[in-house]
């Protein structure tokens, strides 16, 4: 299960914002290593939704500092 | 006007446009009377009036990153692509100018249009929470001047004049102030359109000011003919790189041409329509003449705004008779190109450079039977094919609605 959000994840990352998917491990920090956005942090949370059925309101985004956090919270919330 | 910082030269240049996707193809293109119009054959356009239009030769998202593309509005992103050309040909990075030196001037006509609509279909099909966070930078107005000041690093000021399809003229006068002011040394001049949409094309349609001459789209664009009956749209940007001569010179950069002066006034006549015989039109060409220190008969060549449109062209003819005289050799490109709006005045001053630098006017296609206006009758406008000669100043006007008039006068280097 861990496998398809990470898989997934990396989908999204690198469609939104150029991530390659190789790059798109748990530990690493979207502002800091990945070079992802505030902007582009909204629009990988709407891909989110539409991928995992999963919605991530604003408060919950802004705790999700790693890619590990986001699939974290995908695998907690996933119905 | 002469000034502590002397004069000022062009010594880059960027195009994608309807008829290239860089400055060569382009230029090649207009020499070889080529057209950009084509028919639109898309289900929308079928009971439009007027269906015509001159796509970009290249889509612009191919030329840049992916990821960077779909954050750009299409504007942006010709904006972005045709300022990276001039920036690369000018060799100004490899300058050392200061960051803090550089400054950007670039105008559009309506900004961002197709991601407005757009994203307006994904709020009435989806909702508020399915709209872009990008809509807004990729709607501004403001958006191409920022993309391109992001694209070459750019911290000295970054300006977006908005004066419908003067912009790009307008940017370009903005730019040569920055520089007789010192407020930069380097300053990245130009325009960028792409709004080819059905809410524009219905617009400017219920104005009555696009051709409808939809089964012949190459014939369409025919500025100057008795026939005309109005603009085609286009799509497309044009970039110059402005410096001090004398830093140009010192660095070894190529100079294509002067910036020898520039001047602008509003009619104060009409939101839309031309003063009938260019007053205003006529007064900036005056004023730009005046302000690079030459006379009426130092304009060897004229670069036309003529769009077309059966009021704006002969109001043209009567301000460059009457403030020029009949001696110049007159072309309107827009009748290859169509009518890139924001982005006209850079790419027309792009072709007004060229034309100084090689010694050749284009020709006006289309042009089978002047107008009868006396003006019209009266100007030696270049048609059939292009045309040598020699010059060493020419002048490249741009109109708006809103009664803009800008004219900008380049000299040979």
């Amino acid at each position: 299960m861990s496998e398809d959000i990470q898989t997934g994840l990396a989908e999204i990352l690198e469609e939104v914002a150029g991530v390659a998917p190789a790059d798109a491990t748990p530990e690493k920090s979207f502002t800091e290593d990945l070079d992802v956005d505030s902007l582009s942090m909204v629009e990988i949370a709407t891909a989110v939704e539409d991928k995992f059925g999963v919605a991530i309101p604003d408060d919950e985004l802004a705790n999700i500092k790693t890619v590990g956090d986001a699939m974290s919270y995908i695998q907690k919330n996933k119905a | 006007m002469s000034t502590s910082v002397g004069d000022v030269v062009v010594t880059g240049l960027g195009a994608t446009t309807p008829l290239g996707s860089d400055v060569a193809s382009t230029w090649d293109a207009l020499l070889a009377g080529r057209s950009g119009v084509s028919r639109i054959t898309d289900d929308w356009a079928k009971e439009f009036p007027a269906q015509l239009v001159a796509r970009l030769a290249a889509d612009p998202a191919g030329q840049l990153d992916r990821v960077r593309a779909r954050r750009l509005d299409r504007s942006q992103q010709v904006a972005a692509v045709a300022a990276e050309e001039a920036w690369r040909h000018s060799g100004a990075a490899d300058s050392g100018v200061a960051p803090e030196r550089v400054a950007v001037v670039f105008g559009t006509g309506i900004g961002g249009a197709l991601t407005l609509l757009g994203q307006d279909d994904v709020l009435e099909e989806k909702g508020p929470k399915r709209v872009s966070p990008f809509t807004i930078p990729m709607l501004m107005p403001n958006g191409p001047a920022a993309a391109v000041g992001l694209a070459i690093g750019a911290k000295g000021g970054v300006h977006a004049p908005v004066s419908a399809c003067a912009s790009g003229a307008e940017a370009i006068r903005w730019g040569l102030d920055l520089l007789r002011f010192d407020r930069a040394d380097v300053v990245l001049v130009g325009g960028a359109e792409a709004c080819v949409h059905p809410l524009p094309m219905a617009g400017f349609a219920a104005m009555r000011a696009m051709s409808t001459r939809n089964d012949e789209p190459e014939r369409a664009s025919r500025p100057f003919d008795k026939a005309r009956d109005g603009f085609v749209l286009g799509e497309g940007a044009a970039a110059l790189v402005l410096e001090r001569g004398d830093s140009a010179r010192a660095r070894g950069a190529r100079v294509h041409a002067r910036l020898a002066g520039a001047g602008g006034t509003a009619d104060g006549y009409d939101l839309v329509a031309p003063h009938p015989e260019g007053e205003g039109a006529g007064r900036a060409i005056a004023a730009a003449v005046r302000d690079a220190g030459l006379t009426s008969a130092d304009i060897g060549h004229v670069n036309a705004h003529a769009t077309s449109t059966p009021v704006g062209d002969t109001a043209e003819a009567a301000a460059i008779r009457g403030t020029i005289g009949e001696h110049t050799l007159v072309t309107a490109t827009k009748s290859q190109t169509g009518h890139l709006l924001g982005a006209a005045g850079a790419l027309e001053s792009v072709f007004t450079i060229l034309a100084l630098r090689e010694q050749v006017v284009p020709a006006t296609a289309n042009l089978d039977d002047p107008d009868d206006d006396a003006a019209v009758q009266a100007l030696d406008i270049v048609r059939r094919e292009p045309r040598r000669a020699q010059f060493a100043a020419a002048v490249n006007d741009s109109f708006g609605f809103g009664g803009h008039n800008i004219a900008l006068v380049f000299t040979t280097a």
